[in-house]
């Protein structure tokens, strides 16, 4: 056993961070943490590393007591922590040869080891570039690089991909997997992403503190065994609100997602698919489980009495229509935006209707972060057309950023005001005030399900909770378009769901989204998308068109999103 | 030995960070030499040409003549008027800082022995005020007691220069800057950007973070110190009498003070603004108030000079201006130089029970 935990129990201040832990691990092995956020995985790896104490229970690492052996345990083992502080101002082989010289690597031994990983992370091109001036992806790389200068005995990884694009992503785990089969390594990494649980041999659910379940990744599907259909979406149905509709109906569905034509679910215990196949009037078809749908079964079962989150959401009907409107409220002519000598947007050409939700999606640096803030008003452009509703932004940004609401990927507000104030203020800069004001965020306080919670500081609320007030506080004004900065980056999948409900809601009363994520899955919600790199669209259409175009029917959106940036790489 | 060669890479690497990070070389190599040339030549406390009212109630050519020596002198310029009404005016616009009154019976009183002035000072600035008025005593007593010339001197700062006076304030102070606010600010961006987090987990020992610390920001300081040393002999000529070995002990035992206060903050707000705040308020502005580098410790409220006393820097200040001004007094070089030790001893010694490598 080269970890074992017995009772281990955690807590800052009133908060418990992890709760009776009881969890073992093998030498050898690849065991992944998955949980939501805030769930204890960094605790837990903190606990291992020496870094924090525990409130009580035992912890053994490598045989070795934790406590009173923490620099035993330190010499022996790496940790890339979740925010890996790279030194910004010095560059990468500096960075290496630091930790090199940490670890006691010898000379010999660290040319091979030093070229092997420079080979591994595609950076032996930029070894004389400074760690502050790379890519996300990049500096991720790096970070798993300068933990692995020499072979640990035990390895612990904590979200080493967050905030990574696919591509980066799967070259990550690549380097980990090799590693892995070449040194034996004992391997400990918690990940928010399924398909990286299922390539490891254990998995631990983690919430709030507790292990829900541990087992291989078949123990945890088969949770789900039984449970899994889907059903087509009807013609000229938009996919995500048939999704909406499934989810909206608790009694019978634990969870939906879209996923191109179809609509994914789960069912309740004692789910009856025929009888359920009559009443929404729909065909439905069974489908094998997946690691995912197990665990949104474990959350949702224990997430059972904090489930009751009231929306003021417009209420969904399959024999209703959905059409997507004619009038066009972005419109984008040969945009350029140029930094220096280096082209971030390439004469880009798009539009974008009225209520429709449009995702913007390329690797880390594929010019999406620069699009997205021109759209805004926020960086002005080189050359082209940029008018959004209506209104040119080369000539009049001011008036443009009164229709729209920006929510930046950052938590933007003000975190020692309470939720209230930080509206109040919001609506202040806005320029509404009086009755218009209270009565606004009085109905955006129970839309976003923010009552109770006003007189919190907003710097102490949860991940969700911050990120359904930064909604809120773009939405006071009544924009017309919304535009989202990669809102679900570091917020648990149950908030991710509401979040979408919501998005849902907001486009069936008429807003348009503009939206970026990494999490590919998301693009099914996407009425349309586009996916950049180097500044250039590679793809433009719905989901559906764009797996035609680039794959088969049946790839899932991360396949395709690989391919295409692949395929453009390779061939450009 | 592995110990030294981790302290040897965290050291190269704080250096590499120095080299390439403006503001650390701004703090610690342009600031000393603004701060040298502001305070050299821009603050003064001398006083020069200070504009006098001088009120003759008394006609008599004798009296007129008594008052000469303000005319001849560089401290004073002088304007007669006849009335104190006039006077009076002149003062409340400002236009003069001083009325020298000479009553009407000025002369006759003079030959008895018997002669008063008034001297009236605008009391606004008092630093000018109480200057002002030293001089005019000063002088009067020189006319006075007729043949007997006495000559007052400001003893240890011949020139009675306050350039003399404040450069020794000035060196402490940007051993204070560079060893507080610098060290407090570097070790707590560690803290925030989380490089620690994974430093931590390597073989490395807490004592080598800190000492990697500690050296480079030590010959950073020094740099800024031997430069201001320059400054002060080249281009302010100010004299050492004392000697220059001490000077330099004292400042390497100072400085260890300062970066050990500079460790305790950044160990304790692990902010960068909080430390930048604290270092600001426990140091700076102690260093610059509170231990007699503007205000002498002996003329304000005892509770002050109680306070000042508590300060490490009240006692290196007292060490500089004495070794540069006045010569090695070796009893109080002894003293002060415990003192500072035993602060040093503490605040290092804390440094190291209050970091910890821990993330909680």
């Amino acid at each position: 056993m080269i970890i074992s935990a017995k009772n281990l129990t955690k807590t800052f201040k009133n908060v418990v961070a992890l709760d009776n832990f009881n969890f073992e691990m093998n030498y050898g092995t690849l065991t992944a943490l998955i949980g939501p956020d805030g769930a204890g995985k960094t605790t837990f790896m903190r606990l291992i590393s020496g870094l924090t104490a525990p409130t009580s229970g035992n912890l053994t690492v490598l045989g070795l007591e934790v406590c009173g052996n923490e620099q035993k345990i330190q010499n022996k083992i790496s940790y890339m922590p979740q925010r890996f502080g790279l030194y910004e101002d010095l560059t990468i082989s500096e960075n290496m040869t630091l930790y090199a010289d940490l670890h006691g690597v010898k000379t010999e031994i660290r040319r091979e080891r030093f070229a092997k990983l420079l080979e591994m992370t595609g950076l032996e091109r930029f070894t004389a570039r400074l760690a502050g001036k790379l890519s996300g992806g990049m500096k991720q790389k790096l970070g798993l690089a300068c933990t692995l200068v020499r072979s640990p005995e035990l390895l612990l990884l904590d979200e080493p991909t967050v905030g990574v694009d696919p591509l980066s992503r799967r070259e990550l785990w690549e380097i980990i997997k090799k590693l892995v089969a070449d040194e034996n390594l004992s391997v400990l990494v918690s990940t928010a992403y399924m398909d990286e649980a299922e390539m490891c041999e254990k998995v631990f659910v983690v919430n709030h503190g507790k292990i829900l379940m541990s087992g291989s990744p078949n123990d945890i599907k088969s949770v789900a065994k039984g449970r899994c259909f889907r059903v087509k979406t009807p013609e000229n149905f938009p996919t995500r609100i048939l999704q909406s509709i499934l989810l909206d109906d608790k009694n019978f569905v634990v969870d939906s997602v879209p996923e191109g034509n179809f609509v994914r679910f789960i069912g309740q215990k004692n789910f009856d698919a025929e009888q359920y196949s009559v009443k929404i009037k729909l065909p439905i078809e069974k489908i094998p489980a997946r690691l995912e749908d197990g665990f949104m079964i474990l959350l949702h079962d224990d997430e059972k009495n904090n489930l009751e989150r009231v929306f003021n959401l417009k209420k969904l009907y399959l024999d209703e229509k959905y059409p997507i409107s004619d009038e066009i409220v972005i419109v984008v002519k040969n945009l350029v935006r140029k930094f220096g000598d280096f082209t971030a947007v390439d004469k880009t050409n798009f539009e974008v209707r009225r209520g429709e939700v449009f995702g913007l999606l390329g690797p880390n640096g594929a010019g999406k972060t620069t699009t997205f803030r021109m759209l805004c008003g926020l960086l002005p452009m080189t050359d082209g057309f940029l008018s959004v509703a209506g209104v040119n932004l080369r000539t009049a940004r001011t008036q443009a950023r009164e229709n729209i609401g920006y929510v930046a990927q950052k938590f933007s507000l003000y975190g020692n005001l309470t939720v209230e104030e930080n509206l109040n203020f919001f609506g202040g800069a806005y320029g509404l005030s009086g009755t218009n004001l209270r009565e606004r965020i009085d109905e955006l306080l129970t839309e976003f399900h923010l009552r109770g919670s006003e007189n919190q500081n907003s710097g102490d609320l949860p991940g969700g909770y911050k990120q359904r007030l930064s909604m809120a506080a773009a939405l006071l004004h009544k924009p017309q378009i919304l535009f989202l900065d990669e809102p679900t980056s570091g917020i648990d999948p149950l908030a991710r769901r509401d979040f979408w409900r919501q998005i849902t809601d907001l486009s069936a009363k008429g807003t348009t989204i503009i939206i970026t994520t990494h999490f590919m899955e998301e693009a099914e919600y996407c009425d349309r998308m586009m996916i950049q790199d180097h500044g250039k669209i590679l793809a433009l259409g719905t989901p559906q068109e764009i797996r035609r175009q680039f794959g088969n029917e049946n790839s899932t959106m991360n396949e395709i999103f690989i391919s295409i940036v692949e395929n453009s790489r390779g061939g450009g | 030995m592995k110990f030294f060669r981790r302290l040897s890479a965290l050291i190269r690497k704080e250096f590499l960070q120095l080299a390439r990070d403006n503001s650390s070389i701004l703090i610690g190599a342009v600031l000393p030499i603004v701060l040298i040339l502001i305070m050299g030549y821009g603050i003064s406390l001398d006083v020069k040409n200070v504009p006098v009212a001088v009120v003759l109630e008394d006609f008599s050519p004798a009296a007129h003549d008594s008052m000469n020596f303000l005319d001849g002198s560089k401290y004073f310029s002088t304007k007669y008027v006849t009335s104190m009404a006039e006077a009076k005016i002149l003062m409340r616009e400002r236009k003069v800082e001083a009325i020298l009154r000479v009553p009407p019976t000025f002369s006759s009183d003079f030959q008895r022995g018997e002669a008063k002035l008034q001297l009236i000072l605008y009391g606004a600035d008092s630093a000018t005020a109480t200057s002002v008025q030293n001089y005019v005593e000063g002088s009067i007593r020189q006319i006075n007691s007729g043949k007997i010339a006495i000559e007052s001197r400001i003893w240890f700062n011949d020139a009675n220069s306050s350039t003399f006076y404040f450069i020794p304030g000035l060196i402490m102070l940007i051993l204070t800057i560079v060893g507080v606010f610098l060290t407090a600010l570097v070790m707590a961006r560690e803290w925030e950007r989380g490089t620690l987090e994974a430093i931590f987990v390597t073989p490395v020992r807490l004592i080598e973070i800190l000492l990697a610390k500690i050296i480079p920001y030590f010959v950073v300081a020094m740099f800024g110190f031997i430069l201001c040393l320059i400054a002060a002999k080249f281009l302010y000529k100010l004299p050492i009498h004392g000697s220059l070995t001490i000077i330099l002990l004292s400042s390497v035992i100072y400085l260890f003070v300062s970066l050990g206060i500079g460790l305790v903050i950044s160990a304790a707000t692990k902010s960068q603004f909080l430390s930048a705040q604290i270092s600001l308020i426990v140091s700076f502005m102690p260093a610059l108030m509170l231990t007699g580098f503007i205000f002498d410790l002996r003329s304000v409220p005892n509770f002050i000079s109680t306070i000042g006393h508590a300060l490490p820097p009240t006692y290196y200040l007292e060490l500089l201006k004495t070794l540069f001004l006045a010569g090695n007094n070796w009893t109080m070089i002894a003293e002060n130089c415990s003192i500072l030790v035993l602060y040093a001893i503490f605040f290092i010694g804390l440094a190291l029970k209050i970091t910890k490598k821990r993330v909680d």
